[in-house]
Parts: C-alpha cells; sequence; structure tokens
C-alpha cells in the first residue's frame, strides 16, 4: 500500500526523520491558510498523488508570495498528473501539500528496501539525489552505494557512518546523517515497509540532514497489524473496480483488451492472459480470485469483469487445487443469472470435483461453451469474440 | 528415487485443527502420506482423523520420530510455526501459507542457515512425489508417477504442467512448488541440482513468474551444472508495467526481472522456452525425447 508525501513526512517527524515544516490542503483558501502559518517568503506548492515525477510534469511548483500560492493551488487542484509513474490515463491531484522552502547546498538520494536477493534490509544511497536514479544505476552504477543490515545487530552506527562519508558528508552532518538513519530504520521495521525512498534527500546550507521527499510502500500482507497505516488509506488513488475487487479479496488489474478472465492462481492468470495474446486475442483484465474463493467471492469476480463495458466475452479459467470446481460452477451459474449475463462465457476447468462442476453448468441452462485445455478455452473465446 | 519426499517420509501437520489444515490432511491420508501427527498449541491430547495431536513440535517429533511438516497456519503465526519447526529439528518444513509478512521471513531466512532443515515456500502448493507421498494442497489425481521433474513459482500453473504432461502419458517424478513470496525457503537452484542427482529425474520443466532475479540465476547455473534436458516457461510475458511509486525496486533488481529478460536468459542457457503456457507438455515431450 502507498501513501502520500505529506503523510509518509508525518510519518517521518513521529521517527525523529528530519523534514521541513508543512501542511496539507484540499482547497487553495487552506493553501492560503497553510502559507501563512508556515510563514517566511518561500513556499513549495506540491500535489499529493501515489507516483514519481510529479516535478517534471508540473506538479510541483515554488511560490514567493501568498497570493501566488492561492494562484498556483487553484490550478493545480483536479489537474491531471501524467508522469512515468502513473501509466497513460494519469492521476487526478485532489490534495495539495504547502511546505517551507529549504536553502538546498546538495541534494543526494537514500533509500531502504527488503532485499529479495540476500533476505535482508538493505540501504541504497547515491550523491546524485534530484536526478532520473535509474538512469544514474543503469550508467553509472558505482554511483549508488549499498549497505545491507544483519538482521541479527539492526541498524549500526558505523553503517550509517559508512554511507554518509561515501556521501561527502562531514563535520556534524555525519551524525545527523546517522541519526537520520536509525530513525528511519526504525520505522521501516516497526511499520512492516517494503520500500522507504527519499529523493532528494537534502544538506542544507546550515548543515541540516532533511527529506525533502518521502515515498513510503508498505506490505499489504502486514496491515493486519497496523491499523493506524490502513487508516492513511486514499482509495481515490486507486481504481474504483481494484478497491472493489479488493473488498471481495480478489486480484484484480483492469487492461485495455476485450475478453474477461477469471483464473485462480496469479501465475496461472499471467498465464491466461499470455496466451490469449497468444493466439491473437486482448485480455481486459487479470483476475485472480485466490485459492479458496467461494460462490459468493466467484460472483463478486464475474461482477467486476462484466461492469467493464469493453468486455465483449469471458474466459473463466480454473485449476482447482483448494478450489472446488463444484463450488465455482455454483458462483458462475448464480452470478450469471443474477447478472443477464449476454456475452460468450468460456468455461475450463480442472481439478477437485471437476465432473460435479462441469455437471452443473451443464444443467444449469446458462449459455457456456466448455473447454476442453487451456488452450482450447483461449482459441474459442477469442472466436466467440471476433 | 524422486527428491525431498518419498514413502518413508513421515509427515506432522501444524494447524491440523483448522479447516484448510484438516481438509488436506485428509486429502494428504487418502492419497497414501505417511501423515502420523498434528500440532495446535492447546489442542495437545485430542484426536484428529485418528491421528494424536501435541501441543508442541518438540514433542510431536520425540513421540513420532517424523521427518516431515506441512505447516498451514494463519499469516500471522505462520513465522512462529516454522521456527518451532526449525528448532524441532525436522529435516522438511513445507508452508503453505499465503500472506507472511515478508518482515517476518527474514529472521526464518537466518535461522534456516543455521539449521539443517529444508522450508518449502511459503504461499506454495507443496511437495509431491506422484504414487509415493503427496504434502500440500495439489490435487494428488492429476498426478502420474514417471520420470519429469517439475518446478515453479506458481501453484496453478504447476498444476498445468502436470495436468499437460499426464495427458501426454508422462509421468513425474517430484513436482516442488517453491512459492511466490519475495523471500522463500528452497530456490530453483535447490531443486534443479537435486534433480540433476536424481536417478528417476531424465528431464525438467521449470515454470518462473515475472519479478525478481531467481529464474537468471537458475538459467545461468544451469547451463554449467544442469545436463538433463531442461524446459522453462515465464509466466507474464504480457503483463502491463503497473504504477509504481519510486525507483528502489528497479535499482535493487539491477534492471533484471522483465519476462524479456528471463526468456533471454533462458534461452542463452539452453533451456527450451515454451511459446505459451498451454505447450509445457509438448515443448517437454519434444526436449526429452519422449
Amino acid at each position: 500500500m502507498n501513501i502520500h508525501e505529506y503523510q509518509g513526512k508525518a510519518l517521518f517527524r513521529h521517527y525523529g526523520v528530519n523534514v521541513p515544516q508543512g501542511i496539507p490542503a484540499f482547497t487553495a483558501e487552506e493553501a492560503v491558510h497553510a502559507a501563512n502559518e508556515l510563514g517566511g517568503d518561500l513556499w513549495v506548492v506540491k500535489s499529493q498523488i501515489h507516483a514519481g515525477g510529479r516535478g517534471k510534469a508540473g506538479g510541483v511548483k515554488l511560490a514567493r508570495t501568498v497570493a501566488e500560492v492561492r494562484e498556483i493551488a487553484a490550478q493545480m487542484l483536479g489537474m491531471t498528473l501524467i508522469t512515468p509513474q502513473t501509466g497513460p490515463e494519469g492521476q487526478v491531484v485532489r490534495r495539495l501539500y504547502i511546505e517551507s522552502g529549504a536553502a538546498i547546498d546538495r541534494e543526494l538520494y537514500l533509500s531502504m528496501i527488503v532485499d529479495r536477493v540476500t533476505s535482508n534490509i538493505v540501504i541504497m544511497a547515491s550523491t546524485e539525489g534530484g536526478m532520473d536514479i535509474e538512469e544514474v544505476a543503469h550508467s553509472t552504477p558505482e554511483k549508488i552505494f549499498y549497505e545491507a543490515i544483519n538482521p541479527i545487530t539492526g541498524f549500526q552506527d558505523f553503517q550509517g557512518r559508512k554511507i554518509a562519508f561515501k556521501l561527502g558528508l562531514s563535520g556534524k552532518a555525519v551524525n545527523k546523517a546517522v541519526k537520520f538513519m536509525h530513525g528511519l530504520y526504525r520505522l521501516f521495521l516497526e511499520k512492516d515497509c517494503s520500500i522507504v525512498e527519499i529523493n532528494p534527500l537534502v544538506i542544507t546550507k546550515s548543515g541540516d540532514v532533511i527529506a525533502l521527499d518521502a515515498k513510503i510502500n508498505f506490505d499489504d500482507n502486514a496491515l493486519f497489524r497496523h491499523p493506524d497505516i490502513e487508516a492513511l488509506r486514499d482509495e481515490t488513488e486507486e481504481d474504483a473496480s481494484e478497491v472493489e475487487a479488493k473488498r471481495h479479496d480478489l486480484s484484480y488489474v483492469k487492461l485495455d483488451g476485450n475478453i474477461g478472465c477469471m483464473v485462480n492462481g496469479a501465475g496461472l492468470a499471467m498465464g491466461t492472459m499470455d496466451i490469449i495474446k497468444h493466439f491473437g486475442g486482448a485480455p481486459a483484465n487479470f483476475l485472480d480470485v485466490g485459492g479458496s474463493a467461494d460462490a459468493a467471492r466467484v460472483a463478486a469476480a464475474l461482477k467486476i469483469i462484466t461492469s467493464d463495458p469493453n468486455v465483449k466475452g469471458i474466459f473463466i479459467n480454473i485449476f482447482g487445487g483448494i478450489m472446488k470446481c463444484d463450488v465455482l460452477a455454483e458462483g458462475v451459474v448464480s452470478a450469471a443469472r443474477e447478472l443477464g449475463l449476454s456475452v460468450p462465457l468460456v468455461v475450463r476447468l480442472e481439478g477437485t470435483n471437476v465432473d460435479l462442476g462441469k455437471k452443473i453448468l451443464a444443467e444449469s441452462g446458462i449459455n457456456v461453451l466448455n473447454a476442453e485445455s487451456m488452450m482450447d478455452g483461449a482459441k474459442k473465446i477469442i472466436e466467440a469474440v471476433g | 528415487m524422486s527428491i525431498f519426499v518419498d514413502e518413508n517420509t513421515r509427515l506432522i501437520c501444524q494447524g491440523i485443527t483448522g479447516s484448510a489444515g484438516k481438509f488436506h490432511s485428509e486429502q494428504m491420508i487418502e492419497y497414501g502420506t505417511n501423515l502420523v501427527a498434528g500440532v495446535t498449541p492447546g489442542k495437545g491430547g485430542l484426536m484428529v482423523l485418528d491421528r494424536p495431536v501435541f501441543n508442541t513440535m518438540a514433542e510431536a517429533v520425540a513421540e513420532t520420530g517424523a521427518n516431515a511438516t506441512v505447516i498451514y497456519v494463519p499469516p500471522p503465526f505462520a513465522a512462529d510455526a516454522i521456527l518451532e519447526a526449525i528448532d524441532a529439528g525436522i529435516a522438511l518444513i513445507v508452508a503453505i501459507t499465503e500472506g507472511i509478512p515478508v518482515q517476518d521471513m527474514i529472521p526464518v531466512k537466518r535461522a534456516l542457515q543455521d539449521s539443517g532443515s529444508r522450508l518449502v515456500g511459503p504461499n506454495c502448493p507443496g511437495v509431491i512425489s506422484p504414487g509415493k507421498c503427496k504434502i500440500g494442497i495439489m490435487p494428488g489425481h492429476i498426478h502420474k508417477q514417471g520420470s519429469v521433474g517439475v518446478v515453479s513459482r506458481s501453484g496453478t500453473l504447476t498444476y498445468e504442467a502436470v495436468g499437460q504432461l499426464s495427458a501426454l502419458g508422462i509421468g513425474q517424478s517430484t513436482c516442488v512448488g517453491i512459492g511466490g513470496d519475495p523471500i522463500n525457503g528452497t530456490n530453483f537452484i535447490d531443486v534443479l541440482a537435486a534433480f540433476q542427482n536424481d536417478d528417476q529425474t531424465e528431464s525438467v520443466i521449470m515454470i518462473g513468474e515475472i519479478g525478481g532475479s531467481a529464474e537468471e540465476d537458475a538459467a545461468a547455473w544451469a547451463k554449467i551444472n544442469f545436463t538433463k534436458p531442461l524446459v522453462g516457461f515465464i509466466a507474464g510475458r504480457t503483463a502491463p508495467p503497473g504504477k509504481r511509486m519510486g525507483h528502489a525496486g528497479a535499482i535493487i533488481s539491477g534492471g533484471k526481472g522483465a519476462a524479456s529478460d528471463k526468456i533471454a536468459a533462458m534461452e542463452a542457457a539452453g533451456i527450451f522456452v515454451a511459446p505459451s503456457p498451454g505447450d509445457l507438455g509438448s515443448t517437454l515431450k519434444r526436449a526429452a525425447g519422449l
């Protein structure tokens, strides 16, 4: 789960990780109020969306007067930002963050991530802050430093110093950076983060170490023990049908094709999209009903798939493991009746209680094409949608 | 011979009193697996499916001489269950549980390194040596004893591969689902190395997914160390690049992880890549000359 920058910075503050003064705003009026409260003569108006690359897309602007804050805020709220990380449809700006301007001396990069290869939490840092850091990693990999944290010892001062010196810090900034990283590590552990990224990490002219940005991603599997983090969820940042799917424990991603897919298991679901494309069709979605889906969940899945007006046919590809084919068949039948399903439906069932499942479908009276295999099903649905 | 599990496997089920644990224990017994006991804290002394239930793994292992355990414990308690199994000194731990917080697995991985235990999973369908022993949630009846090893990150795609093989009359030596979580116990290379040394296994299907670099690493390893015919498939070729936040994920993976990178690595290693997930069985048949 992602959160907004202003929410991330509030967490940073709580863990002793330095950030500039800032106040979130939902209207231009609130933005003006925030600027007055912050005082000073330089503000940054920052659009709050769950994606990076905001600056280049016009989502971060400097203001030198309160009038300018109002003007920029009014213009930014409601605009659609398209960045390399939003996807082509972009993301509508609904919240702003008004921040005091900082006297920047140097811009650096710092992130923390769970590394699947070494099974450790790793700190990554670079002197090339504020840049396209993926490009830096690609063309000048020596400019990125890695420090793996041993889970038995936890993050140690010496590791912080190693990074600080490699970043070219000196004097008081070194210990400030170490303290900063300690706070970040504590946040990472206590809130079950999977990624924390700060770009840029700033050294101010007065030698302070400050996070000018905050991107935090939390492990969805750990949200059950963090109701405070769950409360930060902004569903307007997520696709409405994806949110609805999550409510039913379904994993759904909308795509732009016309063949709706319902599959059990993420691998088989991706494989089903692959085979549809392989034979010249276009999947309308990724949908994993999970291993233990019941009739209600299957019905919910069918409703979500058919809510997409582009869907001209549906391919249900189920290889039952935990999931019983008869349970699935009952869910399909009841949902198809309730929805008055009009598009062609191809069903491939395999696994536990398969014969019973096929019998339920055959005797239901709904218009179902039976597929003998995944390949057969893919070919049949492509033919059916024309 | 098969790998990891066979007729001599004596299995404990952790979480046997839960609905999933009980259902699948019944299925495993029906398949012929020698399930000797269950463990649920606080339920010691009960009998489930005619098997004794113990409060702790240490007790269950001491009383039954079990050498394997399967875990159906809910995610918040699953890492603790794995650590308890390691502590009991059991040789094979198969964790079915889906949704374990990734940071819970970091200390588990450390504990495994200092132990003699092998963990398969979590978030996996389990391990089966057809005709001998089934540990997990896979439908037993689709399998057929034979010479093909199967290793996969995806549960249901493993069933798909097995179904296609069996339909072609080709049996399997052992099928291992290593699970899709970022931190897991047994990886592709561990399984390929075991298949390389297994007499019964004459060829192998390896099924990967987009994300991470386990498939690239396995392909590089196989190029040098694996001599049997090897068929590969990567799910997610057509998956769109998702909305994401920040760059740290892309940097740590070093630009690896896309389906095209994995397929290129497999082809460079001489692995026969199946053109679609509908061609897993037929590609193996051709590659192995069956």
